[in-house]
């Protein structure tokens, strides 16, 4: 008994802090907030408050302004991933055959994850000006000095819902492209050079090489890359935040309508908004850790 | 060699479960000395600018009269109040209220009353002689279930259009005088166009839309029946409030496309570099023309087109928070605030006109002596925008129906949400 504690005592020593914080401030306050989310705790108010049960869900899958921000949600998070996933395999592929100077295009590409999403929102809500022809400022303005008048447009402040919120990826997609070309990058040097020339003897293609030697191996990238950015942009708050402003029904996604909904301390109405964004990252999230654990315990 | 290893990681776990407790032992003393100290901890927005100016103009009339206590400087930048209010708030559900916190005067307040996080604070008034030295119908706007939560430090007004009389003139049209209604500053605005002003009315984002639908509705519905709006009496499915709602639509296609990108200094930007004729806002412009140092003569003003008679009022009031810190040290805050040196030295700075009715004009500077005049004369309104009107909750569902109909106007759907809004608490 005492040597088996030896054996794993010290670990779970180790462990126990994290556990700890880990169970306390995510596991215990998702906890409170789905509890939360259950009464009707509408106001600042402290003291009791009774349980209405899902009620709080109800309404809001009533209400218009959630079904937005839901919408919108799901049209950036593919205009998001599809942007990303493109410009950072193209990247990739063009570094991957070999460039004068990688490492300077590289850093470049990289670049802009260092810039916080609130500081990067703040410039592109400036590059991001609906102001055309002779007042064009911006975006619109660098295509009315290069001639490409058909390119300006009024970005997220008119159209449809697509090109409100593509436009309100096209910043994440800046930021993030250059990570998932780091991801495809460091996938593609992780081939071994033989698979490469075996399937050069047996006469394949530049195409047929990528098609069906090069990117199979890159599936597991590209998962992970889908998942990583697809929570990213479930979370998306600060961007839209420094871009748009609050109330800005036009692009408002639910952690911003959170935000608004905790500013007026509606408790129980922020707190159901949580949990279903909670419940959507779970949606993705969880199917990938599955056949992550499922992979390793085959290994 | 092995046992050295397990034991290093015990301590390390060890060493890191200590440096977790210890976090929660500083925390809790921290709390301890601020409350045994004599700091005055004054929560506020006001950052930088006419604002910061206005509240270092206070503190020094505070270091002289509240010798005892020393001003703690707790502002929150940025965001017209919305970052400083998430922060209030938490503060405020964590159980440490500020010594005293700012707050739009008016229904804004219902949110921390109805909270049960400030007191009453009637008794300050009888006590500091402010229930003489205000107007009673600033005092009647302040007054929730007869009683009052917090003290204004000024008045600001809402419904003021600046003209640039040089773009004007472009269209042969009086600067000098405000149109007599809606329909004829449409007019006017129509003329600006026709003469080669492509947006002759500036507006920006959010708070801008809505006052300038709340001053049309002012016009066209008349200062009582527009008070009903917020109150309760009058139905917001009328169809006058239809008519309303359509004029400023049509006022929308004279404004700048940029108008969800922008904030209001750069709407006045385009007014005072000659691109825009107009653009509505509060009279904190006034300060902000000084510190640009735009002479008075590059710009006029008046009340929006059609509410010359009606005062459209906010207020920026402090509070004494329940179970605050330092509630003594507060109060000699509050009474620096109610006082007539403090109002002089807040107000001369942030361009807005004390609430006592006692001030001299000649201390002020010239659109200050303009407002303080229709102060005592004018119909006194409030103002949604600003919290004097509606909640934070409402308001926050007013803003959003507003962004909604900038991108795509419909009129019918924004009465039904602007309805609906004042139905939510």
């Amino acid at each position: 008994m005492h040597g088996r504690i030896r054996t794993w005592g010290p670990g779970a020593l180790v462990l126990l802090p994290t556990v700890l914080l880990l169970g306390y401030f995510v596991y215990g306050l998702i906890a409170w907030s789905f509890n939360t989310s259950l009464t009707n705790r509408h106001t600042a108010r402290k003291g009791p408050a009774d349980y209405v049960g899902f009620e709080n869900y109800g309404h809001l899958f009533g209400e218009d302004r959630f079904l937005n921000s839901l919408k919108n949600l799901g049209v950036l998070t593919v205009a998001f991933i599809v942007g990303t996933l493109i410009f950072g395999l193209l990247w990739a592929l063009l570094l991957e055959k070999g460039v004068p100077g990688e490492s300077i295009f590289r850093s470049i590409y990289l670049f802009p994850m260092a810039i916080s999403m609130i500081a990067s929102g703040v410039v592109w809500g400036w590059l991001l000006n609906p102001s055309q022809g002779a007042d064009a400022r911006g975006l619109n303005r660098l295509f009315e000095i290069l001639h490409l008048n058909f390119l300006e447009n009024p970005w997220w402040t008119a159209g449809s819902r697509w090109t409100t919120m593509a436009s309100i990826a096209l910043p994440a997609i800046w930021q993030l492209s250059g990570y998932i070309m780091a991801l495809f990058l460091a996938g593609f040097r992780g081939i071994p050079p033989e698979l490469r020339e075996a399937a050069r003897v047996d006469g394949a293609s530049e195409f047929k090489l990528y098609r069906h030697v090069l990117f199979p191996q890159l599936s597991p990238i590209a998962l992970s890359a889908l998942i990583i950015l697809g929570h990213m942009s479930l979370k998306l708050f600060d961007l839209i935040y420094a871009i748009t402003g609050p109330n800005q029904f036009r692009t408002e996604v639910p952690a911003i309508y959170m935000w608004n909904t905790l500013l007026r301390s509606d408790q129980a109405k922020a707190a159901a908004i949580a949990i279903v964004l909670l419940a959507v990252v779970a949606v993705l999230v969880i199917p990938y850790i599955a056949y992550t654990v499922r992979q390793e315990s085959e290994e | 060699m092995r046992g050295g290893l397990s034991k290093t990681l015990a301590l390390v776990g060890a060493a890191g479960l200590l440096a977790v407790s210890a976090c929660g032992n500083s925390d809790n003393s921290s709390g301890g000395d601020s409350s045994a100290s004599k700091d005055v901890t004054v929560f506020t927005w006001w950052a930088d600018g006419g604002e910061k100016a206005g509240l270092d103009g206070l503190v020094s009339v505070f270091g002289t009269e509240c010798k005892d206590y020393k001003f703690v400087n707790s502002a929150v930048a940025g965001g017209a109040g919305s970052n400083a209010k998430q922060v209030l708030a938490n503060d405020l559900q964590a159980g440490k209220p500020p010594s005293t916190f700012q707050a739009h005067a008016g229904a804004e307040l219902k949110d921390y009353i109805n909270a049960g996080q400030v007191d009453d604070v009637s008794q300050l008034y009888k006590d500091y002689g402010l229930d003489k030295a205000f107007p009673q119908n600033l005092i009647d706007n302040l007054t929730v279930d007869g009683k009052i939560y917090s003290i204004p430090a000024n008045v600001h007004r809402a419904n003021v259009v600046w003209a640039n009389p040089t773009v004007l003139k472009k269209a042969s049209l009086d600067a000098t005088k405000a149109p007599a209604s809606v329909d004829a500053w449409i007019a006017d605005l129509t003329k600006l166009k026709a003469a080669g002003v492509a947006a002759p009315l500036a507006i920006s984002k959010g708070f801008a839309q809505e006052m300038l639908v709340e001053a049309v509705l002012l016009a066209e519905l008349g200062p009582d029946k527009f008070k009903g709006l917020w109150d309760g009496k009058t139905d917001w499915a009328g169809g006058d409030v239809t008519a309303a709602l359509n004029k400023y639509k049509t006022l929308l296609t004279f404004t700048n496309t940029d108008r969800e990108a922008i904030d209001w200094p750069d709407a006045l930007g385009y007014v005072n570099t000659g691109k825009a004729g107009y653009t509505l806002m509060g009279d904190w412009v006034a300060a902000q023309q000084l510190a640009d140092k735009v002479p008075d003569t590059a710009y006029t003003y008046w009340p929006a087109p059609g509410t010359s008679e009606a005062f459209q009022f906010l207020s920026d009031s402090f509070t004494l928070p329940t179970n605050g810190a330092d509630p003594d040290g507060a109060k000699c805050w509050l009474k620096t605030v109610g006082s007539a040196e403090g109002q002089k030295a807040f107000n001369t700075k942030k361009g807005s006109i004390p609430a006592r009715s006692d001030a001299n004009p000649a201390d002020y500077p010239k659109y200050q002596q303009s407002a303080m005049a229709d102060w005592k004369k004018d119909k006194i309104v409030p103002s949604c925008a600003h919290g004097a009107a509606c909640t934070l909750g409402q308001n926050n569902d007013i803003l959003s129906a507003m962004s909604q109909f900038s991108g795509s106007p419909d009129v019918a759907k924004l009465q039904t949400a602007l309805g609906a809004a004042m139905k939510t608490s």
